[in-house]
Parts: C-alpha cells; sequence; structure tokens
C-alpha cells in the first residue's frame, strides 16, 4: 500500500510535456498584451520590450503556479506590473515618451474644432502617477473589470474605481486645457510652469487678463 | 447659501455654463477611445523576432531547474530523475 498514487499526474507541482506545452500557447497568445501594457505604462517601446521578456522568464519559471483555466492574460500582468514597480523603484524608467504615437492622430468627433492627438494622449498618460496609470490601462485600455484589476494590483475594488476616477479626470482636464508637459527631460519645467500659472490664476490674474 | 440655486427650475441640469471640470468630463469618451487606440496598435504590431526567439528557448529550459525557490520539489516531471 501506499504507492498507489505513484503513476498519477501529480497537479500542482509536477508539469508534464503536455501541461508546458499548454502554458507555453497561452504564454504566446497574451505575448502582445502584455506589449500593450509595458508600452502604457513605461512609454518607451525598447524599455517595455524587455520588461515583457523579464516578464515571460519569470511567467515561465513560475508555471507550476499558474492554474489552467484561469486568465493568463491577468496572470502575467500582475508579474509584469510587479517587474515594473521593480524597475520604477530602482529608477529605470522615468515615464519616457514614444515618438513612434506622434504621428497619429485621432479622428475628431463632430462639432469638435481640435482633434486630440494619441500623442498627447500618451505624454498625458505618462504623467500620471503609476498606480493610477496602471489602473485606467488596465480598466481603460485593457478592458479588465474593476474586480479582475483589484485582483491584479492586490488592491480593494473601490481603490482602483477611485484610481481610475481621478486617471480621467486628471487626463480630462490637461487634454482639455493643453497643459500636457512636452517631455520627460522637460518635465520639471512644464511642471513649473503649470503650476506659475496656477499661482497667478489663484492669485486672481488669468493669463488672459493679464495685461 | 440656497442663494447658490437661483435658477432651480429645471433641476438636474448638472453644472451648465462654468467650463472647467465640466467640459473636461464631457471630453472623455473621445480620449478614453484612443486609449483603446493606443493598446489595440500595439497589440496587433507584427511581434518583433525576439520575442519568437525567447519563446523558442523557453522549451529549452526546464522551469523546474531554473525556478528553485518556489519550493517545488526537485525531483524532474517525467520522473527521469537526475544524474
Amino acid at each position: 500500500m501506499g504507492d498507489a498514487d505513484r503513476g498519477d499526474k501529480s497537479p500542482g507541482n509536477s508539469l508534464t510535456a503536455s501541461d508546458k506545452a499548454d502554458f507555453k500557447r497561452e504564454l504566446t497568445g497574451v505575448v502582445p498584451h502584455l506589449r500593450a501594457f509595458a508600452r502604457g505604462l513605461c512609454g518607451r517601446p525598447d524599455m517595455a520590450d524587455d520588461l515583457v521578456q523579464e516578464t515571460m522568464l519569470k511567467a515561465w519559471a513560475a508555471q507550476d503556479r499558474f492554474e489552467p483555466g484561469t486568465s493568463m492574460r491577468a496572470w502575467t500582468f500582475v508579474i509584469l506590473r510587479n517587474a515594473y514597480l521593480t524597475d520604477m523603484r530602482r529608477n529605470r524608467f522615468r515615464g519616457e515618451y514614444d515618438e513612434g504615437v506622434a504621428e497619429r492622430i485621432l479622428t475628431a468627433p463632430a462639432g469638435q474644432e481640435e482633434p486630440i492627438h494619441l500623442s498627447d494622449l500618451h505624454r498625458a498618460l505618462l504623467t500620471l502617477p503609476a498606480e493610477r496609470r496602471e489602473a485606467l490601462l488596465l480598466v481603460g485600455a485593457g478592458g479588465f473589470s474593476y474586480e479582475e484589476a483589484a485582483q491584479i494590483c492586490g488592491c480593494a475594488v473601490g481603490t482602483i474605481k477611485s484610481r481610475v476616477g481621478r486617471a480621467r479626470a486628471a487626463l480630462s482636464e490637461m487634454l482639455a486645457s493643453g497643459n500636457i508637459p512636452q517631455r520627460s527631460t522637460d518635465d520639471d519645467i512644464a511642471h513649473s510652469a503649470i503650476l506659475e500659472e496656477l499661482d497667478m490664476v489663484a492669485a486672481g490674474n488669468g493669463v488672459s487678463s493679464r495685461p | 447659501m440656497a442663494s447658490n440655486q437661483e435658477q432651480g427650475g429645471s433641476g438636474r441640469h448638472a453644472g451648465g455654463g462654468n467650463g472647467g471640470r465640466n467640459a473636461a468630463a464631457r471630453r472623455a469618451p473621445e480620449w478614453a477611445d484612443g486609449l483603446k487606440q493606443l493598446y489595440d496598435s500595439v497589440v496587433e504590431e507584427d511581434l518583433p523576432d525576439s520575442f519568437k526567439d525567447l519563446l523558442d528557448r523557453l522549451d529549452g529550459s526546464d522551469p523546474a531547474l531554473s525556478s528553485n525557490d518556489n519550493g517545488a520539489p526537485p525531483q524532474s516531471p517525467d520522473g527521469r530523475g537526475t544524474r
């Protein structure tokens, strides 16, 4: 007695070749999404791709912890965001902006004088604090529910809702006013320019009413 | 206090004339679509070769060997054991 389990596939810690093949197929399927999420988070395509490759290696190494039948996209996004936040703390990413999208322009809806450039949107996105940016990306671009996004970020649903709300408000404000910092390298300048302007408005000297 | 509510007649006319925040909020749907466009444009890109190479290399690497910090037993999954 006692050796009855010997030949059984034991789910959990040992993986058969077909488990690995399944895992690899699913991982391959989410790579484009990992790239899109990473690009939104860190702006620079080359850094984003590095981040995705790091994520793929980590996911592969941890594949025995993936539960088949659950969302590979959500599972790998957790790995990616953790890698991103770790790199952020090491100051590897400074929310740099992808020149490649500068050419693309959003079609202006009827009655809208000024089209919004995708490049403006992307730059505005990169000025948001990381946790608001990722919340908005997950819900607004990745199509995750608030509940799924909360699981990915390891926080309460209410927290995600509030981050998304603040991110939306900040982007709307920036896009409506046109006050979007130009480049990461100019961030400080742009930022202090905005603050100066606010100071003047607060002091009753709106920009347009200056003599 | 109540004097702020002059035009109360038509009720639910949230924030009529004062531009700023409300104008900004009403613009949201338009850029919300742009957010998806940004995301989808990357999803639809061809995968660079470096990713294909990496995926190919994964097959050759045994996850059980490359991650010995996760509490998984060192025994290889197909029972061949180690030499």
